[in-house]
């Protein structure tokens, strides 16, 4: 058996399927910067408030170290690479790591459960790639630290887009949240928080067309959308958070999806309409999205695939 | 001769890399950036495969910040290359031990 990702719902998933002694390999993916990486969106977060078991917080990458170790203990094979194609069409399906266009795939498996998550959204703006690391960053808990006592802009207004401005209110003079509504999508606890906020203030309505500066960002050209009005808003750092997409490139044209591109699973299971092939966590939640929520449907993903293999082998003794 | 990378600090730095006849890479990493983590033990592995042809340093941007802000290092993990005391090359990321290897072809 495979598991492809190894966020909270990936290494759940190992852990019961290797107590099962159904001897799992986790495909962790590699080092990135992006939320896409070993660990899942976790490893881009400090404290971690709302999962059940730490009533003092836990940081997020010592709670995915702490995943992966218990994944391990139970002999979970755990490899540091990204999975860069599947077929899909008849088991033992097959999995590939290095070269794509390889004649053979390098991994085997009856069962694949698919645990690759979601990402963070860039805004795709000119530019954008020439400022990372230059004022625009991904990863306001690796980066805050550097915008001390500076102007920053946060995009986006939901959970993600209120914790990193609560966060980097602790460094920065003066945030600005820029979101394109006249309200909130984030949920009440983490508004309250960010309301309360002296150095938060909210540019509503508004859009970003445009990253200025010359060797690093400068400013940001927005755009009210009701009044259509553009203006500059100087700003020496800026951080996107306006959604997450899907990692689910890899399964296109083979496993079924929604519009916006997450997986479809049959509800209350974790199967999709491949047979030995099931998906847990972000990959195909575009709703709850929470770390707990992920690890519950890991465990649901580990117990389908146990009882199809056990179905598999013995036909007669039904559930 | 295993090798395996030097802690810099804000005293130490400049004399380090000029001192130094080999290209120098300098991770600026941080305790609380999980990135960075990530990457530590590829830089270990690099330092010790390169030993002779390039030097792994690594500087805490906690306890070094006036380096980091003489670099204007904005984002970790950042990697910059010392050729002859001089930045060569900047490289701002997280990425696979084989992508890394690549973007420092020049210098092994």
């Amino acid at each position: 058996m495979v598991i492809i990702g190894s966020g909270p719902a990936g290494l759940t998933a190992a852990i019961y399927t290797a107590r099962a002694d159904l001897h799992p390999l986790v495909l962790e993916g590699e080092p990135s910067s992006t939320s896409d990486q070993p660990g899942g969106q976790l490893m881009l977060t400090t404290d971690v408030e709302n999962y059940p078991g730490f009533p003092d917080g836990v940081m997020g990458p010592a709670l995915m170290q702490d995943f992966r170790a218990q994944a391990l203990r139970f002999g979970a094979k755990i490899e540091t690479a990204k999975a860069s194609r599947v077929d899909l069409s008849a088991p033992p399906y097959g999995i590939w790591v290095g070269d794509p266009d390889a004649p053979e795939p390098d991994h085997r498996a009856e069962t694949v459960i698919v645990s690759t998550g979601a990402q963070s959204i860039m805004l795709g703006l000119d530019r954008e790639l020439e400022f990372m690391g230059h004022g625009l960053s991904t990863c306001a808990t690796c980066d805050g630290f550097f915008f001390r006592d500076q102007h920053i802009a946060v995009v986006g207004g939901g959970d993600s887009a209120m914790e990193e401005a609560t966060f980097l209110s602790r460094f920065a003079r003066k945030i600005t949240v820029v979101h394109r509504r006249d309200e909130l999508r984030a949920s009440k606890i983490m508004q309250a928080r960010a309301f309360a906020a002296d150095k938060i203030e909210f540019c509503w309505d508004t859009v970003v067309d445009s990253y200025i500066g010359s060797s690093r960002l400068e400013g940001l050209g927005v755009r009210n959308l009701k009044t259509g009005r553009e203006s500059q808003l100087d700003v020496t750092g800026c951080f996107i958070a306006i959604g997450h997409t899907p990692n689910t490139s890899l399964f296109e044209g083979q496993l079924e999806m929604k519009e916006n591109g997450y997986l479809v699973t049959e509800p209350g299971s974790t199967r999709t309409g491949v047979e030995g092939v099931f998906a847990c966590g972000d990959v195909q939640d575009d709703y709850y999205r929470q770390a707990v929520t992920a690890a519950g449907s890991g465990c649901m993903a580990a117990i389908d695939a146990e009882r199809y293999l056990e179905q598999k082998d013995h036909p007669a003794t039904g559930p | 001769m295993a090798a395996s990378p030097i802690i810099l600090s804000d005293t130490t730095f400049d004399e380090e890399i000029n001192a130094s006849t080999e290209p120098v890479l300098v991770d600026f990493w941080a305790e609380w950036c999980g990135p960075c983590k990530m990457i530590a033990p590829i830089l270990d592995e690099i330092a010790e495969e390169q030993a002779g042809k390039l030097k792994v340093a690594k500087l805490n941007v906690d306890e070094a910040p006036a380096v980091a802000q003489r670099f204007e290092v904005m984002s970790i993990p950042t990697m910059i290359v010392f050729q002859d005391g001089k930045p060569a090359k900047r490289l701002v990321g997280a990425k696979p031990k084989a992508a890394l290897v690549k973007d420092l072809a020049e210098f092994l």
